[in-house]
């Protein structure tokens, strides 16, 4: 049965890769046209492309490299850098399962196991008639409705084996993916779709983002008020960044608007990959309008006129709901020339959308991003606020600190200079998912215990919180009473429970695999190093290890944070060595001194797979799938 | 010019050695121009930094920064040859040696290998912790005077620069992510692009290792009588000093 299937798809697969069609280059031309020729917008070429043709093979990219002016390797170079392009042709309807920690410990496996019945194909495969691609992919920002899925453009969530089994049905029926959302699809607005296809999931709604929030009155202050005033009153209120650095605001502001240069930007960086963050996709959702009335008062502060609305390409299907949005405030005079009838503030925010990149949440690789480039970090100094996307001062920000920094405006700094702890002030947007009764978004005041958190979301019997997500800390049951704040436990705000049942180095494994692909693999450190942490990890899970391998892990996590060029390497390391001083004893079970005092690097049975493969003499013993 | 270079003079020791630098400078810049080597593999003279191989990590002002691209400052104290940051680039040095295919007893670039050399210079000398990530990596010989074997590679971008900003072409460039990113030619093969064995990105000294081999002119100098046989990298840098 599995070989037929096989047989099939590699029959398939030469049979297409035969018929290789001209390239249509006034097509293309024509594509490059639609966004100036401008090499800066190589994601949204390479999308409309892709769209078009179900790839971007190697003749498109030439053909895209002399539209833009760039040469062939510069195109190729975008394109195989982010997941969600593709060189070889996917189907029509590209199913992408996310594969976090979170959808594996609520069932993935069976959700994908009916996926790969009802279409015939395997995970990582295109059917031949190349109607389905079926991927998986890391965290897409629904981990309180797992399992989740895109499919194309549209959001699957809190998937069960049934559910999944009636949508691939569906979708083999012939039915288009927003028919599985409804049958009315056509005739929703942006925002119904969207609260359709994704709960909110709103379970604790606090004082400045998630409560009721006056129109524009942020903007309206901010109109009345000298740039200086409003850095001014951001940086009283003790506003910093949300996204998880933790950079105070207004500084960044300050810093921006200082630069004397004749065009300044202003980012929102609505790229929120760490796993088990979401909070962002609620804002966007609920509160787009605070959001860019706090991107317009940024704006106004540090003098820019043109912005750009990052979102990450997982969430695609909140981007009409936000080009609605934009364009109705062009419309209503709150973007584009004379915002609010004044003269000379001039303000305008294109989308952009990326394509499956997590490192592009950071700052400079944003940047990169922005500018059409591999989602590559940029050194520092300079620094963005300095030299930024196109070499101009940027102030890149997340979501959130827009929002806040929207309200601070209205409500001003002491009100929420008032909330929270010393040092953190203001209320921050908790994602909670994992196990727990009410996975959600708490917003709450800096301050409260990880315990307080769990009492709240139903979670006490949690055995260990990853507080951050995977390059933040997980923490044991021992230091449930320290404080969620930027001095005691910082995050961006991602809360995954852990219950006893779950298995640490399982868990570590996986986030160490999350970070192998996700590094951009420009600097050694993060691109090697964390390679051979994970394959010291699966030593751990095969139960080879021995003690002096916990100190080789500390070693090389100290290298990889020491040398490694950005956030990325300089975090990677952390689901390790948090794991070994929280919960020691996961890695002392299972590691134990070898008898004749040689490290085993060397595993003999995976070493001579290939060549048992090849001859044809299989073990019962030691082969992993014996079926094969 | 020169005279607002003086203006704008100023001091910073490495390892308590006084250097004199200039404003715009880099840490590696001010470094070699006094005689005092900081290990790099992929930064080279006449080419645009790029701070990915992190062997010049330094310590200056107590973070740990790329000497290539770090503006030197006044008065820092910048820390480079200590058993610390050692440690540090002999890790480094493996990690290459251990992501790509390296077999020095067989290499042409044996003894003029800049990795190699790194990693006599880091007193690589013992068995190494690290495991063999042994990718099948192709080799290129499509063109009529230059080979690539990639298995060599590792990643330095040296040549994707000296094509770009000295031969004004682009030959090279990467393309993919993470582990998987790789050095790789504008075109289906090496021969499918402008590529001349005259380029300066296909000359000798801007491939660090044994990638880029040109043919027929392998073995001209006899192993022993090869650059690092006769010191140890950076050796020309640091004479400058004595």
């Amino acid at each position: 049965m599995n070989n037929g299937r096989n047989g099939t798809g590699a029959n398939g697969l030469t049979a297409s890769s035969c018929n290789v069609a001209p390239v249509p280059q006034a097509e293309i031309a024509a594509i490059c046209d639609r966004f100036g020729n401008d090499k800066h917008r190589m994601l949204d070429i390479l999308y409309d492309v892709q769209d078009r043709y179900r790839s971007i093979a190697p003749a498109t990219m030439d053909a895209i490299a002399s539209q833009t002016d760039l040469t062939r390797i510069e195109v190729e170079g975008v394109a195989s850098f982010y997941s969600f392009f593709s060189l070889t042709p996917k189907g029509r309807v590209t199913i992408r399962l996310c594969d976090d920690i979170v959808d594996r410990f609520c069932g993935l496996k069976d959700v994908v196991a009916a996926f790969e019945e009802v279409l015939g194909i395997k995970v990582g495969d295109t059917s031949a008639d190349g109607a389905f691609s079926l991927e998986t992919t890391p965290c897409i920002g629904m981990c309180d409705q797992a399992p989740a899925a895109m499919v194309n453009n549209v959001m699957l969530t809190s998937l069960t084996p049934e559910t999944a089994r009636a949508a691939a049905e569906a979708l083999m029926a012939g039915q288009s993916p927003e028919s599985l959302v409804s049958d009315r699809f056509n005739e929703l607005s942006p925002h119904e779709r969207a609260v359709r296809m994704v709960e909110n999931n709103v379970r604790h709604a606090g004082a400045v983002l998630l409560g009721p929030v006056p129109e524009e009155a942020g903007l309206n202050n901010a109109v009345g008020m000298r740039p200086s005033q409003i850095i001014n009153a951001v940086e009283e209120s003790g506003l910093r960044g949300c996204g998880g650095a933790g950079f105070t605001t207004g500084r960044k502001w300050r810093f921006a608007a200082s630069e004397k240069l004749d065009r300044h930007f202003v980012i929102c960086n609505a790229d929120e990959g760490e796993p088990g963050t979401f909070k962002d996709r609620v804002l966007l959702t609920e509160r787009p309008h605070l959001l860019i009335e706090g991107m317009t008062i940024a704006a106004r502060a540090v003098g820019a006129r043109e912005g750009i609305l990052y979102l990450r390409g997982e969430y695609v299907y909140l981007r009409e709901l936000l080009e609605t949005v934009l364009e109705e405030r062009r419309r209503r005079g709150l973007l584009g020339k004379e915002i609010l009838g004044v003269k000379g503030f001039e303000f305008d925010i294109r989308l952009q959308l990326g394509a499956g990149a997590y490192i592009c949440g950071e700052e400079g690789a944003l940047i990169s991003s922005c500018e059409g480039l591999p989602g590559e970090p940029k050194t520092r100094p300079p620094f963005p606020v300095s030299r930024g996307y196109l070499g101009y001062p940027t102030v890149v920000n997340n979501v959130e600190t827009f929002c806040h920094a929207a309200r601070i405006l209205g409500q001003g700094a002491k009100w929420f200079h008032a909330m929270g702890t010393e040092g953190s002030h203001g209320t921050k947007l908790f994602s909670v998912c994992g196990d727990c009764l009410n996975p959600g978004i708490y917003e709450l005041p800096y301050g409260h215990t990880v315990w307080e958190l769990l009492e709240m979301v139903g979670g006490a019997d949690a055995a260990a919180v990853q507080v951050g997500g995977p390059s933040g800390t997980m923490i044991g049951r021992d230091s449930f009473h320290r404080k969620l704040t930027f001095d005691d436990l910082a995050t961006g705000g991602a809360i995954i429970i852990f219950n006893g049942q779950r298995n640490i180095l399982e868990i570590v494994e996986y986030y160490m695999s999350f970070f192998v692909h996700e590094s951009c693999g420009y600097c050694t450190p993060c691109r090697v190093g964390n390679v051979f942490l994970q394959k010291a990890i699966q030593k751990f899970q095969k139960g080879l290890a021995n003690p002096e391998d916990i100190d080789y892990l500390k070693d090389l996590s100290g290298t990889i944070i020491e040398t490694s060029r950005c956030g990325l390497g300089m975090t990677s390391p952390n689901p390790i060595l948090s794991t070994l001083k929280n919960f020691p004893l996961v890695y002392a079970a299972v590691s134990k001194p070898s008898k004749d005092g040689i490290r085993d690097t060397f595993d003999i049975q995976s070493a001579i797979d290939g060549a048992r493969k090849i001859a044809k003499r299989r073990s019962y013993i030691f082969d992993k799938d014996f079926t094969q | 010019m020169s005279g607002t270079e003086k203006e704008t003079g100023f001091t910073f020791t490495i390892d308590g050695v006084e250097i004199k630098a200039h404003a715009g400078q880099t840490v590696m810049e001010a470094a070699d121009a006094a005689g005092v080597y900081i290990p790099r593999l992929c930064d080279h003279e006449g080419l645009r930094h790029q701070g990915s191989c992190r062997v010049c990590t330094v310590k200056a002002g107590g973070r740990s920064v790329a000497a290539c691209t770090q503006p030197a400052a006044p008065g820092q104290a910048v820390e480079n040859e200590t058993p610390h940051l050692t440690k540090m680039r002999r890790d480094l040095v493996e990690m290459l040696f251990h992501e790509g295919n390296h077999l020095c007893p067989i290499c042409e670039a044996s003894g003029n290998c800049e990795l190699q050399a790194m990693a006599y210079r880091l007193d690589m000398t013992e068995a190494t912790k690290f495991p063999y990530l042994e990718p099948c990596r192709a080799l290129d010989a499509s063109h009529p005077d230059i080979a690539l074997d990639t298995n060599r590679c590792i990643s330095c971008g040296r040549c994707i620069r000296a094509s770009q900003d000295v031969d004004g072409k682009g030959v090279f460039g990467y393309v993919g992510r993470g582990i998987h990113r790789r050095v790789a030619v504008n075109g289906e093969n090496l021969a499918d692009t402008d590529a001349q064995v005259s380029d300066h990105a296909m000359s000798s000294e801007v491939c660090p290792v044994g990638c880029i081999i040109r043919k027929r002119v392998g073995f001209a100098v006899p192993i022993g009588e090869r650059e690092f046989d006769k010191g140890l990298i950076g050796h020309e840098i640091e004479e400058k000093r004595k």
